[in-house]
């Protein structure tokens, strides 16, 4: 039995950039299953707390603390960027170099490559040189390249918001999918939408502050901060 | 005007009746560049993409000093090569005085801050694009370092060209430090020299043009091979 990764324990949380506090102080801990939803204005600070969550942005207070050792807790963790970093290779390359970078023989890499990308469907452009991709085809390449490493902890910086309609739905059934294989989703998001279709809870962030975490249900019928419900409104936050 | 076309021919003739000791010495000033830009290549791209990925505190100085040692007059190179292959310097024993061994020594020390410097701003750019990705992909330095050098080849390739070029024409060092013998160290650069002190200026051109054709080719030749590759736009 593989020790868990979760709960992570994040305590007094907080991220200064530029001479201003732009995230937290944050006291959170995430555990059980299924995905978290993270909601809230532009530059609220969504991107700011799934990085520092992930570990790619330092904290400048508090601690978080895994149920594993750091080191095991980054490799059990993959995170789908909110503009998707494009290697300068093929769709195939790209979709393969996690793998590679953990010493998969090329040759098995691809054929796993291969796999994971027909099922965001990218088979028809695997040979294409990953620059070339529309928009939404680099964020499906992203998603596919953080499912190969079948994480324990899938971040998502709003994965859809270049993606039509058809291929949301396409997203959100493999989401489901992968939140059903036992995967710990967090993803944050604008569309009220997909936060009812996936949520299992919603966190709220207004000003770099978490104004909740609540059950889906619950958020949209009666949230428990005002900002929270002037937001759900459509209404010009402060 | 005249002497100029005097030069042409004379190259043109040179070329054609394959003229043996414009043979040797061609052969030579590209054996000696060559090996001289791929050794200082094996140096300067590694140390280009590790300055990038590493953040030490004296990061500022030692690319302010690689910048500095860019400009240095390659005759004080020559000399100071000079001094440590000389039969009383510290590696006289060796031998290496005046022979195309000192002379490749030489171009490597002029041109390697070239091209950690060139490297290291096209470097900058690719890690600024995927230093969120790599690190949360939990690359090692070292492959960090080798996925910058791979995705970025073709402007590292650039920055290896730019090292040739400026060694295919230098004269200042290897002339101090190989001495311009003939059939030893002579190459197309101090071979010009040579003919432009003796007055005779038709075969300095000659030689001359010789040199920026070659320059041309290789550089075209590089291009060539590096657009054939699959992908090549990025
Ligand atoms: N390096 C930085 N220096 C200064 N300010 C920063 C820096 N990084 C982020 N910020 C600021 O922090 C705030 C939160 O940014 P963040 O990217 O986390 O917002 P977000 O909620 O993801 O917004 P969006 O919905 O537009 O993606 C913004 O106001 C942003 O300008
Ligand atoms: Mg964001």
């Amino acid at each position: 039995m593989v020790t868990p990764l979760l709960p992570l324990k994040m305590e007094n949380v907080s991220v200064r950039r530029g001479g201003k506090t732009i995230l937290g102080p944050i006291t959170l801990q995430l555990a059980d299953e299924g995905i978290s939803i993270l909601l809230g204005p532009n530059g609220s600070g969504k991107t700011t707390l799934l990085k520092t969550m992930h570990g790619v942005e330092r904290p400048n207070t508090g601690t978080l603390q895994w149920n594993v050792g750091a080191e095991d807790a980054r490799l059990r963790q993959a995170f789908v960027f909110q503009s998707p970093t494009i290697l300068r290779r093929s769709v195939l390359d790209n979709i393969a170099y996690p793998l590679t970078l953990r010493g998969v023989k090329r040759a098995e890499a691809r054929d796993r490559a291969e796999a994971f990308a027909a099922r965001v469907g990218l088979t028809r452009v695997l040979d294409q040189h990953g620059m070339v991709l529309s928009g939404g085809e680099k964020q499906k390449l992203a998603l596919a390249r953080a499912l190969i490493l079948e994480p324990d902890l899938l971040f998502l910086d709003e994965p859809c918001a270049n993606l039509d309609g058809r291929a949301t739905r396409d997203i959100e059934e493999i989401l489901l999918a992968v939140r059903a294989e036992g995967t710990r989703i967090v993803m944050s998001t604008h569309d009220l939408g997909q936060a009812r279709r996936l949520g299992d809870e919603i966190w709220f962030l207004h000003a770099g502050q978490l104004r909740e975490t609540t059950p889906k249900g619950q958020f949209f019928s009666e949230p428990q901060s005002d900002t929270a419900r002037s937001y759900l409104r459509g209404d010009l936050l402060p | 005007m005249e002497k100029i076309w005097e030069g042409l021919t004379q190259a043109a003739m040179l070329i054609v009746g394959f003229d043996p000791d414009l043979m040797e010495i061609t052969l030579l000033s590209l054996r000696v560049t060559i090996t001289a830009t791929l050794i200082a290549s094996a140096i300067g791209l590694p140390l280009g993409a590790w300055l990038v990925v590493n953040r030490f505190r004296f990061r500022r100085v030692v690319i302010a000093i690689i910048n500095a040692l860019m400009g240095l007059p390659p005759v004080v190179v020559g000399l100071f090569v000079y001094v440590l292959l000389s039969r009383s310097g510290p590696f006289g024993v060796l031998g290496l005085l005046f022979t195309p061994t000192a002379m490749i020594i030489a171009q490597v020390i002029i041109i390697t801050p070239i091209i950690v410097s060139i490297s290291h701003q096209a470097i900058r750019e690719l890690w600024a694009d995927y230093h969120d990705l790599l690190i949360s992909l939990n690359a090692t330095r070292r492959q960090r370092i080798a996925t910058l050098i791979m995705d970025g080849r073709r402007a590292l390739l650039t920055a290896s060209l730019a090292g040739f070029g400026r060694a295919i024409g230098e004269v200042g060092a290897i002339m101090i430090v190989g001495g311009n013998i003939d059939h030893a160290t002579r190459v197309l650069t101090t071979a010009i020299a040579l003919e432009t002190g003796k007055g005779e200026f038709g075969m300095a051109l000659a030689l001359g043009f010789i040199l920026i054709g070659l320059a041309i080719i290789v550089n075209l030749g590089v291009h060539m091979l590096s657009r054939t590759e699959r992908g090549s736009r990025w």
